[in-house]
């Protein structure tokens, strides 16, 4: 099946205001430090015996290990994807370290058996756990590095039956439902970075609702990367049975760096008849200096598979880092009158690319999917917003509705929408919009004649611009959010 | 108050300031008159620190500062306001929000404490009163979808808060209708006091039968030709721009 573009925009600023926001072009990366704690950490290349060796330092079942090599000698066979609008250059995965895992092995029962150093990394972040703790409904599985170091409020998500934990225990503890689930809605073969992910991720997250359950609280992941030169390859599987509903969110932050380091997360979604996923993703990483040199490169999969009927996955994600981001969280609207939807903010600056989007696949009766997409481009940032929608043949009364907007800073980024519809069911009905707006110097004049510093009207002006999506935060992340896209244009008003 | 002596100013090329002269003492009222492309706008621009124009000669001091020296929310900080010919629509940004972040900002440049949200909003209900704003307009974006009418009301609402030292109302009464004009020139009459200056630029007469001026200017070809009192508003109404302004080229 090939996507046929129905319309193809291309938005490029061409004002003539040249550089006069490149003086403000200063700050620095706030969450740039390394904690020093010591990992251990395989020796970086990979086969199938360092495939074998994550296994059995996991501790895997057999079908685990096999899993994983079927994944590895398929990926063997995979190109890398070459048409992303984003461009760098080609990643060595001889030179990647695969493994590596803070050096107390066993667990920590609590936040004292955790160690002080990784406290104090949470500290700087401005998330301490304990402070997690106090607010009340948030549980966290904070992953570090590749193995998740500190899991709260476990007790009461293991009284509602809702299991929360670690990719790697789950599947010692919970094989049956791993084997049903794992790779069913990505499957290894999907692309170049998925069947990488399947051979060998280390660590994510597992999370299983049951049946006619909603979620005592809003679940919590905070990623960092840590370890230089290791690939990140998160794995994260949430399934909610029928009648649940789950509230997940993820965020990300990581130290600066001089090489660039690789993400291929894969995210899994699963709903079942009348449940509901909410999945929220406010990010973070490193983007790289000036000149994009140390940045993160981000080639997540993430994909949600609306099973049953009336179940409902909600994807919205704030993105402000990473050197190069390449994601198009999806859903497959399976079950008739299922529900999908996208509210994204992204923002490029600096030499940052992104080439994001999403797919929504109808195949269900009377789905219905919503694409919300604000773009920010600042200084040489490059954008790229590709969607696809497809309504598939038996996708009787489907609609979607899109709307697309990019705002651009200053004169030297750009936006480019590619919105790919595919209709094979002639009762669709498509609504499609589309903007590109530009900070102008009238509405900088006008805050700055009402005493507002420049960086707090784009600042403001950008808020304003996002608001759609960030009302679809849970409130503390949504603050979060406003906060981060603030940080991050300081250097961008920029 | 503030000083401007032998003010030029180009557009590129353009020469729109042609040598303008005024002073204006704490407490006065002064109107600008002058036909459609005098620069009165210009003036008004040059003054608040807009970029795209240059300024080739003369001086601006408003309480002895030069204000050429200062970046346009510095001078917004010193008690400076511009009520805009065509308020700017900024969309998604809270109306309220926008309000108080701008009165904070000027009031933590002056030393003061910055309001909390609830005295902010009592100050909001005392000067909504005064300018018969409907308080819904608060909870809208900052002028986007407003009418003409409410966007420049909005203006005027903005100056009752941030309660400037020197206000320049830039065509405030155009595309108002009469009750609306009522409305705008008693909220600016609340806000008359010894200490506050204001200059009303505007094209008609009209609304200085509400906003009583203490002098009026003819601005015409970038410099003032004539000064008076609120007579020469009438004359001028009476006699249109012709007879000042071709009295002057011949
Ligand atoms: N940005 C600009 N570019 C070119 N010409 C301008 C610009 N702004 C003002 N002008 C010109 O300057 C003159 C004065 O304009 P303005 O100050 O707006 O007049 P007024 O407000 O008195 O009607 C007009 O001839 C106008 O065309
Ligand atoms: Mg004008």
């Amino acid at each position: 099946m090939s996507a046929i573009p129905a319309e193809a925009i291309r938005a490029e600023n061409q004002a003539d205001s040249s550089g006069q926001y490149d003086d403000l072009v200063n700050a620095g990366y706030e969450h740039g430090f390394v904690t020093e704690i010591e990992s251990d950490t395989l020796p970086p290349g990979l086969d199938e015996t360092v495939v074998r060796a994550i296994s059995a330092r996991k501790g895997e079942p057999e079908w685990m290990t096999e899993w994983r090599l079927s994944a590895y000698s398929k990926w063997l066979e995979m190109p890398t994807p070459t048409w992303a609008a984003v461009h760098y250059p080609p990643i060595d995965y001889q030179a990647i370290s695969y493994f590596s895992a803070p050096k107390k092995k066993d667990g920590p029962k609590s936040l004292d058996e955790v160690d002080p150093i990784l406290l104090e990394t949470y500290e700087k972040l401005g998330i301490p756990i304990e402070e997690q703790k106090a607010l009340a409904g948030v549980a966290v599985d904070a992953v570090f590095d590749s193995v998740s170091v500190a899991t709260t409020f476990r007790k009461t998500l293991h009284e509602a039956g809702v299991i929360f934990c670690s990719i790697s225990e789950a599947v010692q503890e919970y094989p049956e439902l791993v084997q049903k689930y794992l790779g069913t809605v990505v499957p290894p073969t999907d692309n170049f970075y998925t069947g990488l992910n399947s051979a060998v991720f280390t660590d994510g997250t597992f999370v299983y609702v049951p049946k006619h359950t909603r979620c005592p609280m809003e679940l919590s992941t905070y990623f960092r990367i840590n370890t230089a030169n290791t690939g990140q390859f998160e794995r994260t599987l949430i399934v909610a049975d029928e009648g649940s509903y789950v509230s997940y969110l993820e965020g990300c932050t990581a130290p600066q760096r001089d090489e660039n380091q690789l993400h291929a997360a894969v995210v899994e979604l699963i709903a079942l008849d009348d449940a509901e996923i909410k999945y929220s993703t406010v990010q973070n990483w490193y983007p790289g200096d000036e000149n994009g040199k140390g940045g993160i490169y981000n080639f997540v999969t993430k994909r949600g598979d609306c099973r049953g009927h009336r179940s409902k996955i909600s994807w919205t994600q704030v993105e402000t880092g990473s050197a190069i981001t390449w994601k198009y969280p999806s859903c497959i609207l399976r079950g008739d009158d299922s529900v999908g939807e996208f509210y994204s903010v992204a923002v490029t600056k600096g030499r940052q690319q992104a080439d994001t989007g999403t797919k929504m696949i109808h195949l269900g009766k009377n789905t219905s999917s919503t694409i919300v997409s604000k773009g920010i481009s600042a200084q040489h940032g490059q954008q790229a917003y590709r969607g696809l929608v497809r309504i598939a043949a038996r996708a009787a009364g489907a609609r979607n509705h899109t709307q697309c907007d990019s705002l651009l800073i200053g004169d030297k980024s750009s936006a480019h929408t590619f919105p790919y519809i595919e209709v094979k069911n002639p009762s669709a009905k498509m609504e499609h919009e589309a903007t590109t707006s530009k900070i102008s110097d009238d509405q900088l004049f006008y805050c700055r004649s009402r005493g507002l510093s420049e960086e707090d009207a784009v600042s403001m002006i950008v808020n304003g611009f996002c608001k759609e999506v960030f009302n679809e935060l849970p409130m503390e992340f949504a603050v979060e959010a406003q906060k981060l896209l603030s940080i991050s244009l300081e250097g961008a008003v920029g | 108050m503030l000083s401007v002596k032998g003010l030029k100013a180009n557009v590129g090329d353009k020469e729109i300031l042609r040598g303008l002269d005024l002073e204006v003492a704490p407490g006065e009222i002064h109107a600008i008159m002058g036909p459609n492309g005098s620069g009165k706008s210009t003036f008004a621009h040059v003054l608040s620190g807009r970029e795209g124009y240059e300024v080739t000669a003369g001086s601006a001091k408003l309480d002895g500062t030069d204000l050429f020296e200062l970046e346009p929310e510095e001078r917004a900080r010193l008690g400076l306001f511009l009520a805009f010919q065509y308020p700017v629509e900024l969309p998604g940004v809270n109306n309220m929000y926008f309000l108080k972040a701008a009165l904070n900002a000027i009031r933590k440049s002056r030393g003061e404490d910055e309001f909390d949200a609830v005295s902010f909003m009592r100050l909001m209900k005392e000067k909504l009163k005064v300018l018969h704003l409907d308080d819904s307009l608060l909870k809208r974006p900052v002028n986007f979808g407003f009418s003409g009418g409410e966007k420049k009301r909005n203006e005027i609402f903005q100056m009752a808060m941030l309660e400037p030292k020197l206000a320049i109302l830039d065509e405030t009464d155009s595309g108002l209708d009469i009750d609306a004009l009522r409305i705008v020139a008693d909220g600016v009459n609340a806000l008359r006091s010894p200490e506050r200056s204001m200059i009303v630029v505007t094209h008609y007469q009209r609304l200085l039968d509400y906003i009583e001026p203490d002098y009026v200017h003819v601005l015409a070809k970038g410099q003032i030709i004539r000064s008076g009192g609120k007579e020469l508003a009438l004359e001028l109404e009476e006699k249109g721009y012709g007879w000042i302004v071709d009295g002057e080229a011949a």
